[in-house]
């Protein structure tokens, strides 16, 4: 790593918590003082062995971490071109990339003396997560979840019932993902002495992004000593690759590498129905602008008067109308490209993953590899790509077979 | 002087309380939400809080965000809010207006632009209530240059180590969020409330105004009595979400301001 720290991507946010103009804190002030709170503590616990130590004990035993670096041969094979690694978070207990995140925010909110935990949640893993740490902990768990999404991701709002979570149906606004963060953000001006918010991604007014995005690395950081230990010492990935809603797992994966100049980093958007007027997607860098919500300044879908449009994708996970504002900075200073992947385009790496190397991706990574297979024929094989498998596709199943027009009746 | 604090002023010289009311911009059309802001002076309003619509208006209850789905549904712009007030101008100079909302819009349209046509348009005041001090540059600082007052958002979280924070850029008044929590929840008590203005006023010269959870007149007596006066939003915009004749909300709206100016 350079020792140029001038140079460095790696040294944000500022004291602003801004990256560049992203970030911030955009909240009201019953919110300010909780959230200058929780930097402090923040600020203290990450350079606290003893909460690393907490954190290392129950990501080895709890989760299952390291997760594995999978060298997908037939896949490799097929597309005929670069080398194809899977990061495979979806090993993690719970199914996905969420648990790391949640274990850290829980940690610290019970360092900080906090008994009640409220969460957002869209296609439920985030908040099955957050409900799964909780009852760990036994501590009170209250997740946010639109109407609509309750509705159609049923099995995880029994999963979190069952962890003994209360699901609480937002129908304010459209009653989708951002609304229920509205409600979460409700929650909290409320209940300000004994709550704490456990935000599913790397967005959020400051501390948020760059906490989640500290709790997500583990994933990059991990990248790193397996494929050196796969591939030889000092090599890196030329190439790693991430779907992003708001983009913690893909945070969590490039962090590690922005400062290595020969990685280069693509993160891979929903594109929906297609990234044009219809606004029938959630590509938030390839068809948004910057503008302000949900505490940090970022881009945003939304309409010329600067109301928030919905996203639209097949995946309830990338289904949100903002990004990660360091991802919004990573994008205008280039050092990371962004590009987008059609509901259509993911559908068929789904099939291809489960027919090649019987993983059954969930429809996040599926975007993911849906790019992989769009630029791995065009490399050399000596090239490396790293995706995040960030999540399994068992939630996914139902909407895949209806894609399919597979009957699920039995 | 704006013209906030020449009616501050005014005020201070009879002895009596400002009764501040919220409506939302363009709910449930522009042309009914401009006649209700019309009759608010002769219903006894002082200062006129109009709501800019949002589509996620973290802050607030149901009642506001469901007044805000209305008027956006409606077709309300920050085009159409600020051409509401341009027209309720011309036949009133004298009553303050303060645009009451969250930061994209405005920060869509441009800072500058609209501080400009906000400033044409007779805006006296801006509370924006996801621009806390640590975000003063955004557009605090611009607007106190303008000529336009920034009102702050004092709340039972903001305590003395921060309040000097807080009161520092803010002018026209001070508006004390009486509970922790969002617009249209349960009212508060005057006399856990007074403490906590007499805090506040401690460390300013500015008025302090009372808001969140007000809905009766005696509650509006209560509560003014313990400051400088109170706001009234939901309550009014309820009246407006049934779907109720001008005239009565007018009514509404008077019989709060009669309880106000009592306190």
């Amino acid at each position: 790593m350079p020792d140029d720290r001038v140079n460095s991507f790696m040294t944000g946010p500022d004291e602003q918590g801004r990256f560049g103009i992203f970030g911030g804190r955009f909240v009201s002030e019953t919110l300010m003082p909780l959230i200058l709170e929780l930097e402090r503590q923040y600020e203290i616990a990450k350079t606290d062995d003893t909460f690393w130590a907490e954190m290392d004990d129950l990501w080895t035993h709890y989760v299952g971490r390291p997760s594995p670096l999978y060298h997908a041969s037939r896949l490799t094979e097929h597309l005929g071109g670069a080398k194809i690694y899977m990061k495979r978070d979806e090993l993690n207990h719970t199914g996905a990339h969420k648990i790391n995140n949640v274990l850290g925010q829980i940690i610290l909110a019970r360092r900080m003396g906090k008994t009640r935990i409220i969460a957002e949640t869209g296609a439920g893993q985030h908040g099955v997560a957050t409900a799964t740490v909780c009852a760990k902990f036994g501590l009170k768990c209250i997740v946010y979840m639109g109407a609509h999404d309750v509705e159609r991701q049923a099995p995880n709002v029994f999963r979190m019932r069952l962890l003994g979570a209360e699901v609480v149906p937002v129908t304010s606004g459209r009653g989708t993902l951002k609304d229920a963060m509205n409600d979460a953000l409700r929650d909290w001006v409320t209940n300000v002495r004994d709550t704490f918010y456990c935000i599913g991604t790397v967005a959020g007014p400051h501390p948020y992004p760059a906490m989640v995005r500290d709790f997500q690395s583990i994933i990059g950081k991990e990248v790193r000593w397996q494929l050196a230990e796969q591939e030889g010492e000092g090599r890196l990935p030329d190439t790693v690759v991430a779907a992003i809603g708001g983009g913690s797992n893909a945070m969590g994966l490039f962090f590690p590498f922005l400062d290595d100049p020969s990685v280069k980093i693509i993160g891979v958007e929903a594109g929906g129905k297609g990234v044009d007027d219809r606004m029938e997607h959630c590509a938030s860098l390839t068809g948004g602008r910057p503008g302000v919500l949900h505490g940090n300044r970022t881009y945003l879908l939304q309409d010329d008067d600067g109301q928030i449009l919905e996203g639209f994708s097949i995946s309830a996970g990338l289904d949100y109308p903002g990004i990660g504002p360091e991802h919004a900075w990573l994008h205008d200073t280039g050092r990371a490209e962004y590009v987008s992947i059609t509901d259509a385009e993911a559908l068929e790496a789904f099939q291809l993953s489960c027919a090649l190397e019987g993983i059954i991706p969930a429809l996040e990574p599926s975007h993911a590899l849906a790019h992989v297979m769009k630029i791995a024929p065009t490399l050399p094989k000596e090239h490396i790509i790293v995706m995040n498998m960030c999540g399994r596709g068992d939630k996914d199943i139902f909407t895949v077979a209806k894609h399919l027009g597979f009957d699920m009746k039995i | 002087m704006t013209r906030i604090d020449q009616t501050f002023a005014r005020l201070r010289a009879e002895g009596r309380k400002a009764f501040v009311s919220y409506i939302m911009a363009g709910d449930p059309d522009t042309a009914t939400s401009l006649a209700v802001m019309k009759g608010l002076p002769g219903a006894g309003v002082d200062i006129i809080e109009l709501g800019m619509p949002f589509t996620d208006p973290m802050a607030d209850g149901p009642t506001i965000q469901l007044a805000g789905q209305r008027a956006l549904d409606a077709g309300q712009t920050l085009e159409k809010t600020l051409a509401m007030a341009a027209e309720f101008r011309k036949g009133d100079d004298r009553t303050p207006l303060v645009m009451m909302g969250y930061y994209n819009p405005i920060y869509s349209r441009g800072v500058d632009r609209f501080l400009t046509d906000a400033k044409a348009a007779g805006i006296d005041g801006l509370i924006v209530v996801d621009l806390p001090p640590e975000e003063d540059d955004e557009l605090c600082i611009p607007a106190q240059k303008a000529g336009l007052n920034f009102i702050r958002l004092a709340t039972p979280t903001t305590d003395d180590a921060r309040l000097p924070k807080v009161l520092q850029n803010t002018s026209g008044f001070v508006y004390y969020v009486s509970i922790t929590g969002i617009t249209g929840a349960a009212a508060p008590e005057a006399a856990d409330v007074a403490p906590e203005v007499a805090r506040i006023k401690a460390a300013t010269d500015l008025p302090v105004i009372v808001g969140f959870g007000i809905t009766t007149p005696e509650a509006a007596e209560a509560i003014a009595g313990i400051a400088d006066g109170c706001v009234v939003g939901s309550a009014i915009v309820k009246d407006i979400g049934e779907g109720r004749p001008v005239a009565e909300v007018l009514a509404r709206v008077a019989a709060l301001a009669e309880g106000a100016h009592r306190g």
